[in-house]
């Protein structure tokens, strides 16, 4: 008896130990199907602004920093050696900011729908409960601070709570500084990275691309204190900032990838709005053109013949409407101001008229409408009107005179003008170069971030589930400000830098699937 | 026994599941032992499963086994492209079953079957990347079936057979998408639970005593399609995590919901031969009829009996078969010692490999003996390892909200080992 047992036995405990466990021939999360290549992601510490802190739909949220790509990155670094990363979470995911129990900054967008039914972004309701007062301890791997230009990380006291009201310190990184005087490159640095992203210098440029060229560019001007927050950086002061970071991080010992600028073309923020977005009928344009006659052949032509203008200007500045589709009239601050002289003889405009003309023309297709326009085009400018019924205009005279984009030209902020674009463009190939040129030189990793927009914004990319566009609400890309990403384009740019890393530092880390990750949100709970 | 016993919690101890597909080919200790053959050999109250018209040919008056297992398997699931990986932690399964036959006369017996023939459980991490199409499952079944057997030829040939009530209960979670979520990021799911949905069928079957010398038997049995019906009212689907807002697809709360899921026919042959009291040889072909599991759609219904929202999900399994062998060897009157052996080819074709039933083709080794306490009581244990080949598959038959398919790939890997008790009763 006892011998058939045994004989049962036996092989029955094979059987055991055999099956237990469902096993792979080669499983990828015994620490070394994936690997790291030259590099050591055992501490990453990600830098940079409001893109690397995972900001979005233009607030800061908790969600939105669980798929900021340095999170994602951490998550497939871990499959090779990668530790714990850590984020200054915030407390909430409607994502305004406190400031000693007042609200400083609004909530989050999300997509909600009016009473037809229709959908578009409004605020989330509620009240905020992250107080910048309540400072986080502790180190943090995730060093992006919505908000920083290239030489705020440098910058002591840019974390210091007390600076907060007065614009001098940013509050988001008040949050978390280490000390009131800390820098964020410091506080990096600190953290002994073996491994480290830069992506800084979007808002050396992007603030004065979002307020429409409101700001200077500041080429020339050394000294980024005197620099307003709308202001282009000059060239050589991001060079200088930005090559102390690299050369700070790569003394550690630490090797890391450099993320370039996109272009500011590449946002549904400026691809949204057309230029080309007043529907007129004939009877209107027509109306219109008569309103416009004079200043076309007597206004214009009169200035050009007394060298007030060029005739090239005189020309740009003609208005003209036609039945369909019509170009925005617009103020340009680069062209000449007419304001004074045309209230002079030989016109002796009113001062009314003559606000309007200043800087008048109708923009071209060349022009960029921001996102933050779509909701003033062709609506009353109620100023204008009551201006005008207060001074005796028949109400409808008035309504006609009171149109913005039509009558009431778009101000500055409305419209990135051909000229305003070109200084972009030429302050972020500058920094382009500077940053690929110190990439190359201290091997780093080269991520093309610009190149993997403008993929996304003309035509798209796909994934396993659908292609993603720039396209605003729709595209997948971007959030509901029209500027930071979703967290699919977050993992689009994950992705990227991924692929840049495993390029430069023979890695073999996975890429994430981007159907994964979520679009824009869903929610009535709007104010 | 006491070894056998304390091989018994050896396995306990390694707490992982399996239960792929969802036919459990687990209904009796002796079959089992044998790779599950039966359907020709005339061994004990397991027939009122196998083959009812053999219950007749039992020495006894009065039949009874009864008994159960534990299943406990696990599938591991990993993808080498996006580095993501999951494992089920599902918990043991226990098919049980009852069996009883009673000789009226010598050419008549009637009888009464218990058993599961149908059941899945499997738990994937909340939230794993596959959660769109499965987060957990948990199908079961219980067929109740009275029985007759009547001997038609005199030592030659019989027929049996009987109606059937399935009694079928389901739970199963997903997750709506592969990424809609409420406002603080927790994953939009559904839970269906229908639990007694009661439907109807019947089992017909054969035996032939070719050689009239109880040496060489043929066997026939079929057991018809059920489908489980789900009507409105019948349980109840409970959506969670929604975003509040007209545009998510479905609003929180509780919904009718209606479904169907087919049990299908299964064909059975087998032969047996008996050349001495010492030693038995078996041999099955199962083919299942899964062709009959086209499409596992569902409708949630709202208030006023409209819907609200469809599922389809479409499985196209196609007709399987398994092809079982077994023997038996009786050293002493105490003991009988069984092994077998079988192939279970998989219903899931290319493309439609969903993870809640990830099955693959797989190899089925058994062993198993019976311990004759007495003339009259057996006890019964049997072991079963199915062995599964890594197989790199996908579920291709996911769609996007705007129609793009978003296939779903991997590769799995799954383990499984059965341990079972049984007790056989003769008067």
């Amino acid at each position: 008896m006892k011998k058939f047992i045994k004989y049962i036995a036996i092989p029955v405990v094979a059987f055991g130990f055999v099956a237990c466990e469902p096993e792979f021939d080669t499983p990828i999360d015994d620490g070394t199907f994936y690997t790291s290549g030259e590099a050591d992601f055992s501490n990453y510490v990600a830098l940079g602004n409001s893109l690397t802190a995972g900001f979005a739909d233009s607030a800061l949220y908790i969600t939105g920093q669980e798929n900021s790509y340095p999170n994602i990155m951490a998550q497939q670094f871990a499959l090779a050696g990668g530790g714990d990363f850590s984020q200054p979470l915030m407390n909430d995911n409607l994502g305004g900011l406190l400031l000693g129990g007042n609200q400083i900054t609004q909530n989050r967008f999300v997509l909600a729908t009016d009473e037809n039914g229709n959908p578009g972004p409004a605020i989330l309701a509620g009240m905020p409960t992250t107080d910048v007062g309540n400072v986080l301890s502790g180190n943090f791997n995730n060093m992006g601070v919505p908000g920083a230009k290239s030489f705020h990380l440098v910058a002591p006291g840019y974390g210091n709570v007390a600076g907060v009201p007065t614009g001098q310190a940013n509050p988001y990184y008040a949050r978390f500084a280490s000390s009131p005087d800390a820098t964020v490159l410091g506080d990096a640095i600190a953290q002994n990275p073996t491994f480290f992203s830069l992506w800084i210098g979007n808002n050396d440029i992007l603030g004065y691309a979002t307020s429409g060229g409101s700001g200077v560019d500041q080429t020339g001007n050394f000294d980024p204190t005197t620099y307003g927050s709308n202001d282009i950086t000059d060239p050589n002061v991001f060079a200088s900032v930005y090559e102390q970071q690299v050369s700070t991080l790569v003394g550690t010992g630490a090797q890391g990838a450099l993320v370039n600028l996109p272009d500011v073309t590449s946002i549904p923020f400026f691809t949204t709005v057309p230029a080309q977005a007043i529907p007129l009928d004939a009877a209107t344009a027509a109306t219109l053109n008569a309103a416009f006659g004079a200043y076309n052949t007597q206004v214009l032509p009169g200035l050009a013949q007394f060298g007030v203008i060029t005739p090239a200007e005189a020309a740009a500045r003609q208005i003209n409407f036609a039945e369909g589709a019509n170009f925005v009239t617009m103020q340009d601050d680069d062209l000449t101001d007419i304001s004074a002289i045309i209230q002079g003889p030989p016109f002796n405009l009113d001062p009314i008229t003559a606000g309007v003309l200043a800087t008048l023309r109708q923009a071209t297709a060349s022009d960029l409408v921001p996102l933050t326009a779509a909701g003033v085009l062709g609506t009353q400018n109620e100023e204008t009107f009551n201006l005008l019924t207060s001074l005796g205009v028949p109400a409808e005279q008035a309504a006609q005179q009171s149109i913005n984009g039509v009558t009431v030209p778009l101000a500055d902020q409305f419209v990135l003008s051909t000229t305003e674009q070109a200084r972009i463009t030429t302050a972020q190939q500058a920094y382009n170069a500077t940053i690929q040129e110190l990439a190359s030189n201290l091997d780093l990793a080269y991520v093309d971030a610009r190149a993997a927009l403008q993929q996304v914004a003309s035509g798209g990319t796909s994934f396993n589930g659908g292609v993603l566009t720039s396209t605003f609400v729709t595209g997948g890309a971007f959030s509901l400000d029209g500027v930071h990403p979703t967290p699919r384009g977050y993992a689009l740019t994950a992705n990227t830098i991924i692929d840049a890393v495993n390029t430069q530092y023979g890695s073999t880390i996975p890429n994430v699937d981007l159907g994964d990750y979520a679009t824009i949100t869903l929610s009535n709970d709007v104010n | 026994m006491k070894k056998v016993l304390s091989v018994l919690v050896l396995l306990l101890v390694c707490a992982v599941t399996y239960a792929g597909g969802y036919r459990v080919s687990l209904q009796g200790q002796k079959s089992l032992a044998m790779g599950h053959t039966g359907v020709a050999v005339v061994n004990s109250a397991e027939l009122a499963f196998f083959n009812p018209a053999g219950l007749i040919h039992l020495e006894n008056k009065l039949n009874i086994s009864v008994g159960g297992f534990g299943v406990f398997s696990d599938v591991a699931y990993q993808n080498t492209q996006f580095g993501t990986s999951a494992q089920t932690e599902s918990p043991v399964g226990t098919p049980v079953y009852l069996y009883a036959s009673y000789k009226v006369s010598e050419k008549f017996a009637l009888g009464l079957a218990v058993y599961t023939p149908y059941g899945s459980t499997v738990e994937y991490p909340t939230d794993w990347s596959g959660s769109h199409l499965v987060n957990s499952i948990e199908l079961s079944s219980i067929y109740v079936q009275p029985l007759f057997s009547w001997e038609v030829v005199e030592g030659r040939f019989s027929i049996g057979g009987g109606p059937i009530l399935a009694i079928g209960s389901v739970n199963f979670n997903r997750n709506l998408t592969r990424n809609l979520t409420d406002i603080d990021g927790n994953r939009s799911n559904v839970t269906i639970d229908a639990a007694g949905i009661t439907e109807f069928g019947y089992s017909v079957s054969a035996m032939l005593n070719i050689d009239n010398q109880d040496k060489w038997k043929l066997g026939f049995n079929y057991r018809s399609q059920i489908d489980v019906q789900v009507e409105a009212g019948d349980g109840e689907a409970v959506f969670a995590n929604i975003p509040n807002s007209p545009l998510a697809p479905i609003a929180n709360g509780t919904f009718d919901f209606t479904a169907s899921l087919p049990l299908p026919a299964e064909w059975t042959w087998g032969l047996s031969y008996k050349p001495n009291d010492k030693w038995l040889f078996a041999f099955d072909y199962n083919y299942a009829e899964w062709s009959a599991y086209d499409s596992l759609d569902l409708n949630f219904l709202a208030a006023d009996g409209s819907v609200a929202l469809e599922s389809i999900n479409p499985r196209n399994y196609k007709d399987a078969s398994t092809i079982r062998f077994g023997m038996q060897y009786s050293p002493m009157d105490k003991l009988d010692l069984r092994v077998g052996y079988y192939f279970d080819e998989s219903p899931v074709q290319d493309g439609f490999f969903a993870p809640e039933t990830p099955r693959n083709d797989s190899d089925g080794f058994t062993a198993g003996l019976s311990f004759n306490v007495s003339e009259k009581l057996a006890i019964d244990a049997s072991f079963l390892y199915l062995k599964f080949k890594e197989v790199d598959a996908s579920y291709d038959a996911f769609l996007e909200s705007d129609g793009t398919p978003a296939p779903f790939a991997g590769t799995y890997k799954s383990s499984a080992v059965v341990a079972g008790l049984g007790l056989s009763y003769k008067l």
